[in-house]
């Protein structure tokens, strides 16, 4: 019974395939019909994902479940087989994923028909896209094997680009801010360099192993001789070196350090893409990558986990900080993403997987909350800023107001925001939910509980990591309650703002849905030592997550190493720090920027308060992201269109009348053969021409006897030959078209023409 | 089991539909589209008569991957030549393009 309903999960990413492929294929047409169909695949899939859910859930000593294999790629004599695999790691992300994709797609559905007079014409398209994201995504968890988790991987990888560049022709009047074109190509590039790590990766351990099946490749032999082989016969172990190589993958798909630029440029998207991508479920395929090849990475103690760590906890921080300049809303949430996924990160290189894990999945619930709450609030100024402009227009129709007024209207500038709490309450009461959570806001959020778990495990892990982090979470508070009051406190500071309407049901229902998961879920996971309510509730999540480690006792040998004992150790510090952080930063937060809102036009206080110590400058860098997108544009974008110059030159040269170094030596070699020519052309005129001369008054006198035969005999065959072969040209001139693919045609007909007659003259010779 | 037969016919008829695009298209991407259905064709043979005939080896598949490499190679120098048509002369129809004729 068990393994019938867990192998459904073959099942799960089947239907939003099926939507995908018929949506451009036959209901393109239909707008209601497509999104219809990709609502109903994932609906199916958040179904049979629920039922594998539980099951998991219920039946735990039936874990990791492995169904039989089918032969799906043979190469050379390697068959690869393909079956799915469930253990409570695919179980928690089955449950988190088709539960938010569907809750994002059902939002789509209004923000998409919202607000604007005319449908987008690529609509369908949209939704086919989405369909094929949740594929990628639901594909890559279930399956029994890293090929197809690269394969699905890249999928997603693909749809990002397209979804990223939906509104591909946009264009901004500022030409520095990015389009979504080049933002979609920004992204794609970028994630692929680390892409390329992956696959290194993958193709050293199966030239290790032989497999890249879980079965095999985490297996405790593997495991072993993965730990104590030497990569290239150096000392490093071969464990280190693949693990660092998946790592690569997870850097670019997790937007970490030094890889994260493409992140807040991808917000040029949809927002539901942001949320469902570059918030919720694809970012988190790299947190994902490292969940899934924990064994690997904790086989044997060496350098590559203090990277995963250092890595992690820098781009917590580092983004965190950039966080608190942005004045785009979606920007404040992007980097937002980078520095929880900087959390997680830590949290997984400490070898604190169960928290890395949790604070994986309550992080998307409510990461996805905020965007769409902050996509319902671009919609609302958007609409207000259509609606102020209308009524301007008919009231003061003569004004001069009317240049002011086209200029380009920017409505995710939060500095144009403020007093929305009023105008959109069922937007508001979400996003503040998710703020919270966001910020760790203590006892009642998710994000508090799984927060508390990465903190109280970097504790006793390492001391930087853990005050790092809590510095982390207290500008994370901080930020998140900056953002909150410019866009909802306070008066509305422009015409846009004050007319901004709330959205429809079909975004604010979603948001309702995923705000409740953004407060309960933390409650699976309390830890024991948690005065008072610890002891009360079990934690569900660890012992139920927990359990996936028994696949080495490596991991468990340096996962305890690393975190020596985390239960025993229960002191209060973490606990009340991150009480602290979470607290004051809030608090902090409030009374910059709720106790006086900002009026209209007025500088930031953190940039005012900055600049007056002489630090503007400092603010300055945090705006502009630390000047990290502009350094790879000079280094590495500009880097790769001079060395195409370079060959450019090298062929052609620069300037027109300069020549290259090709082209120099080809007018050198023409130059030398011109030489050649005057030579013997004087050679010819002096040397030859004498000889010749004088040949001839030989001949001229020998030929005046023979004058009657040649004039008639000779030019007679001559003229003839001429005759002939010009009637000849004359006559198949009309073939020579130059069209190519008469040609061809008359190239194929006459090979076909050959091949006939030689089985031909083959028979005839055979009888 | 498919029997080899089969896959071959599939594979001369991609190779057809091919063959008539390449001869009948007007335009050069069409052209080069239809050449890419013929050399698919010819992938599917490989690794038909490998599949069938030479299971233990790899040479069918090592072909079929040579293949793939030349194919996106002569994809990049045919689009790199259609542009370079394009901004000499405007089109991209073949039958305007007759600077061979003599």
């Amino acid at each position: 019974m068990t393994t019938t309903l867990l192998n459904l999960t073959w099942l799960i990413p089947v239907f939003p395939f099926l939507a995908f492929a018929a949506v451009p294929l036959v209901t393109y047409r239909n707008r209601k019909l497509s999104h219809s169909l990709v609502i109903g695949g994932i609906g199916i899939a958040f179904v049979l994902s629920q039922i594998v859910f539980w099951t998991a859930v219920t039946h735990p000593d039936d874990l990791p479940f492995e169904s039989l294999g089918i032969h799906w790629l043979s190469a050379g004599v390697e068959n690869f087989t393909l079956g799915v695999y469930v253990d409570p790691a695919t179980a928690v992300m089955l449950f988190m994923v088709p539960l938010v994709c569907m809750m994002i797609f059902i939002y789509s559905v209004g923000y998409m028909n919202f607000g604007t007079s005319e449908v987008d014409p690529r609509y369908s398209r949209f939704f086919s896209y989405l369909s094929l994201f949740a594929t990628g995504m639901l594909g890559m968890i279930v399956f029994n094997n890293l090929l197809t988790f690269f394969i699905f991987w890249e999928i997603m990888g693909t749809c990002s680009y397209l979804l990223i560049g939906f509104w591909y022709e946009k264009k901004y009047p500022d030409p520095d801010k990015i389009t979504p074109k080049e933002a979609g190509l920004k992204a794609f590039l970028v994630t692929k360099v680390g892409d390329l790590f992956f696959m290194l990766g993958l193709a050293l351990l199966y030239a290790e192993v032989g497999s890249l099946a879980y079965r095999d490749i985490f297996s405790a032999e593997t495991l072993e001789y993965l730990a104590h082989t030497g990569f290239l016969g150096t000392q490093f172990p071969l464990a280190t070196v693949i693990a660092l190589l998946l790592f690569g993958g997870t850097v670019g798909k997790s937007a970490q350090f030094p890889l994260h630029v493409w992140l807040p440029d991808a917000m040029e998207g949809p927002t539901p893409v942001s949320a469902l991508i570059h918030a919720a479920t694809m970012v988190s395929a790299g947190v994902f990558l490292v969940v899934r090849c924990f064994p690997i990475f904790t086989a044997v103690e060496g350098s590559h986990m203090v990277i995963v760590a250092g890595i992690g906890t820098f781009t917590a921080l580092f983004s965190s900080i950039i966080a608190i300049a942005q004045d785009d809303v979606k920007g404040v949430l992007a980097f937002s993403t980078i520095s929880q996924l900087g959390y997680m990160i830590a949290a997984l290189g400490i070898g604190a997987y169960v928290a890395g894990a949790f604070h994986l999945i309550t992080h998307a619930f409510f990461k996805a909350l905020l965007f769409l709450s902050s996509g319902s609030v671009i919609h609302g100024m958007e609409h207000g800023h259509h609606h102020a402009h209308e009524h301007h227009h008919k009231g003061e129709h003569e004004s001069d107001h009317e240049e002011h007024e086209e200029q380009w209207f920017n409505p995710n500038d939060m500095k144009l925001m403020g007093g929305l709490a009023k105008r959109m309450p069922r937007t508001f009461w979400p996003f503040l939910l998710g703020g919270l959570a966001l910020s760790g806001f203590p006892l009642f959020t998710a994000g508090f509980w799984s927060k508390d778990e990465i903190l109280a495990q970097a504790y006793t892990a390492s001391p930087v990591v853990f005050w790092v982090l809590t510095v982390a979470a207290a500008l994370t508070a901080f930020y998140t309650m900056r953002q909150i009051c410019l866009t909802f406190a306070g008066e509305p500071r422009t015409e846009a703002a004050k007319h901004a309407p709330e959205s429809v049901p079909s975004m604010t229902v979603p948001l309702a849905i995923l705000a409740v998961f953004a407060v309960t879920l933390g409650w699976v996971g309390i830890p024991d030592h948690f005065p008072v309510i610890g002891p009360m509730i079990p934690n569900w999540f660890e012992h139920f997550v927990g359990s996936t480690i028994e696949v080495g006792e490596h991991a468990m040998k340096v996962a305890g190493h690393l975190s020596e004992g985390g239960h025993e150790a229960h002191s209060q510090l973490p606990l009340v720090m991150g009480l602290t952080a979470a607290l004051g930063g809030l608090a902090v937060g409030w009374l910059v920027y709720g106790r006086k809102p900002l009026k209209a036009g007025q500088m930031d206080p953190v940039e005012a308060a900055m600049r007056k110590v002489w630090l503007g400058w400092l603010y300055e860098a945090m705006r502009n992201r630390f000047y990290f997108d502009w350094l790879y544009q000079k280094t590495f974008v500009n880097g790769s269109i001079w060395l195409a110059d370079l060959f450019d030159a090298f062929d052609y040269g620069r300037e027109p009348g300069k020549h290259g170094v090709v082209d120099g030596l080809v007018n050198l070699a023409g130059r030398f053969g011109l030489l050649l020519s005057r030579i013997s052309d004087w050679f010819d005129a002096n040397v030859v021409d004498a000889l010749v001369n004088l040949a001839g008054h030989a001949g001229r006198l020998v030929s005046i006897g023979l004058d009657g035969f040649d004039l008639r005999v000779v030019d007679g065959v001559v003229n003839g030959v001429g005759v002939v072969v010009k009637a000849g040209g004359k006559a198949i001139r009309p073939i020579q078209t130059g069209r190519v693919q008469n040609y061809l045609l008359l190239a194929s007909l006459m090979i076909l023409a050959l091949v006939t007659a030689f089985f031909f003259i083959i028979l005839v010779l055979s009888i | 089991m498919v029997p080899l037969e089969w896959c071959l016919i599939l594979a001369a008829v991609l190779f057809c539909v091919g063959a008539y695009g390449v001869l009948s298209r007007r335009n050069a991407i069409a052209v080069l589209m239809a050449i890419e259905l013929m050399l698919n064709a010819v992938n599917i043979n490989l690794v038909a008569f490998w599949r069938y005939l030479e299971p233990g080896g790899a040479t069918g598949q090592g072909f079929a991957l040579f293949v793939y490499a030349v194919a996106a190679a002569e994809m990049a120098v045919g689009l790199a030549l259609v542009i370079a048509i394009w901004r000499t002369h405007k089109t991209t129809v073949l039958e305007d393009i007759d600077l061979l004729k003599g």
